[in-house]
């Protein structure tokens, strides 16, 4: 690689801007370029094949041609010759005990299109995220909740009153805590700096001792390590509505300036959002309960929608391998999007005559083997 | 984890990963419980301000530990008739059951019931027809409003079943616009989930345990 030396899993790269770099850049491109025209293509040509499939075995077994959606609803795996189901003992006995067969395959079939589509959404984000530490430019749109985290530090700290965060309700195991806690790392920053102390009340004992050491690396990384309290993260309760009520009681007794809600919430988002409200603090949220973004919205002064939580720790770190992985991501949601019209397009498609079996072959796989329904 | 949801075969390695982080965090409630107590204890010693809800959060804690613990009032199985902790915790009428039933069960709900007052003085807050976005949110909440209340089957009984409010708010709004927009920011969940998956695995972000670098 010339002058380049990369060290993925370490996450340290030390390149030259020189032709190394451009031809590794031009090479990347090339390959993603390359997965995604097979990921296109394989979809017809499965299709294709498919058709062929049911024509030979229609001809085998001397059966009249049957309706193309009757057959392609089953999947490729479902689809067997007629000898090759005789072929063996073993073959009969696994006809006769389904389950199992099921069980002791190596590999699922039925899950042949989610590896494909991970793969393609997986080698997308990497190579982002290659080019991005080879020194192309990554843009990323400003968040304007992320943005105000400054500014509602620095009014509570103005104000001389605390800051809440909380990391939602639910374990380490969980991505959206997770991403929380990596927010949480940039406030409880900010208000060390202004040495200002952070409040996080956790419903998980693990997320309890992984918010600590955030807040305490955060506030060594700050240069004050004085800041830090290990009273200020506490363990509450594992009960939903017990933690609301510690949650919301201390809001109304400490008055907090910021809150900061970001993480997996459920039925406690609004009344957890509404207390803070009362108390007059800046709130942002962030979380991808798509059933609970409403009530952020509508009581919170920003909310991160969605996939904006994932995307936070990227963006607070602003370092370019990060950036890099959400301009993968965004290629993911062209992928997506390729489907949803190709979905559409085959759908209005299907309901012309004249047309041949192709359409409603597409469709078929399209909708029975790449998205998996029945 | 990974493996395991393409392969039937290895499915067993997602099952003992599982296992293990419910081990882990089993473990890690007696962190949780000690930081409970001593965060209590230190209030009430240092006579703090409040320090009589903490006596009252230490007192439910060691009391539902103990009966817990303990398994009291728990009955006899027909099983084990001769073990006397054989029956299951929450059995009724033990004391776990009770203090569930009678102080859990009401607080719980008390709680939730809260969400009404809150969901109205939101709603009062954001239906406020500030701008042309905000004007189009009140006239969409008001049709579904109406769609889902006994008001709007009779304001719209004029019209007929097709055009009335129930069927604008479950065929046009619920089923086409509301879940053209879900499934948007569920695409987008999706793939952030898989890009921050890989962040982490790869050691790109390690922000969540407290370092960058």
């Amino acid at each position: 690689m010339g002058s380049s030396h990369v060290e993925w899993l370490s996450g340290r790269v030390y390149s030259s801007t020189g032709n190394a770099s451009r031809s590794v850049g031009r090479w990347s491109i090339g390959l993603l370029a390359m997965m995604w025209v097979l990921a296109i293509c394989s979809f017809p040509l499965a299709a294709v094949s498919q058709a062929s499939e049911t024509i030979a075995l229609q001809e085998s077994q001397g059966v009249p041609s049957t309706a193309p959606s009757d057959v392609q609803k089953k999947s490729s795996s479902d689809v067997v010759t007629p000898s090759a189901e005789m072929a063996t003992p073993a073959a009969n006995a696994a006809a006769d005990n389904p389950v199992e067969d099921t069980a002791s395959k190596l590999f699922s079939e039925k899950r042949f299109w989610s590896l494909i589509l991970v793969l393609a959404v997986c080698f997308s984000v990497l190579i982002c995220t290659f080019r991005a530490r080879m020194g192309a430019k990554v843009y990323v749109r400003p968040i304007a909740g992320l943005k105000a985290i400054e500014e509602a530090v620095g009014r509570a700290t103005e104000m001389g009153r605390p800051v809440l965060f909380v990391p939602g309700i639910m374990d380490l195991n969980e991505l959206q805590t997770v991403a929380g806690l990596s927010v949480l790392s940039s406030v409880a920053k900010e208000s060390a700096a202004y040495e200002n102390n952070v409040h996080v009340p956790t419903a998980r004992s693990l997320v309890m001792t992984a918010a600590r050491e955030v807040v305490q690396a955060a506030c060594i990384e700050a240069g004050k390590p004085d800041v830090y309290n290990d009273d200020s993260v506490r363990y509450i309760t594992d009960e939903q509505f017990a933690y609301v009520a510690e949650v919301c009681g201390w809001t109304q007794r400490e008055k907090p300036a910021a809150c900061f809600y970001m993480g997996q919430f459920f039925a406690e988002s609004l009344l957890l959002a509404e207390n803070g409200n009362s108390v007059g603090a800046i709130q942002v949220a962030g979380t991808a309960e798509s059933s609970q973004l409403p009530f952020f919205v509508a009581s919170c002064d920003y909310t991160l929608l969605g996939e904006e939580l994932f995307a936070a720790s990227a963006y607070l770190s602003g370092e370019p391998q990060q950036l890099g992985s959400l301009q993968g991501q965004d290629l993911g949601k062209a992928l997506a999007v390729t489907l949803l019209l190709a979905g559409c397009l085959l759908v209005t498609l299907v309901q012309f005559e004249g047309l041949g079996p192709f359409p409603q072959m597409a469709y078929d796989v399209l909708y029975h083997q790449i998205l998996g329904r029945d | 984890m990974v493996v395991s949801f393409f392969s039937p075969r290895l499915e067993w390695m997602s099952a003992v990963v599982e296992s293990w982080f419910l081990i882990l965090a089993a473990i890690a409630m007696l962190l949780g419980g000690a930081n409970l107590f001593m965060h209590h204890s230190n209030l009430i010693y240092n006579q703090k301000p409040g320090w009589g809800y903490s006596a009252l959060t230490l007192a439910g804690f060691l009391i539902t530990l103990v009966a817990g613990l303990l398994k009291l009032g728990v009955p006899l199985t027909p099983q084990f008739p001769e073990h006397a902790w054989a029956g299951s915790f929450e059995e009724q009428p033990g004391v776990i059951w009770w203090l569930y039933e009678y102080i859990i069960k009401p607080s719980t709900s008390t709680m939730f019931a809260l969400l009404s007052f809150f969901v109205a003085s939101a709603a009062f807050r954001a239906f406020r027809a500030k701008s042309t976005e905000a004007a189009l949110l009140l006239v969409t909440a008001l049709i579904v409003l109406l769609g889902r209340s006994y008001a709007g089957t009779i304001l719209s009984a004029p019209v007929g079943d097709a055009y009335s409010f129930a069927a604008l708010t479950d065929f046009v709004i619920m089923s086409v616009i509301n879940t053209s927009g879900q499934r948007a920011i569920v695409i987008g969940i999706a793939l952030g989930v898989a890009a921050t998956s890989l962040r982490i695995l790869l050691g790109m972000d390690r922000s969540y345990l407290g370092a960058d670098e």
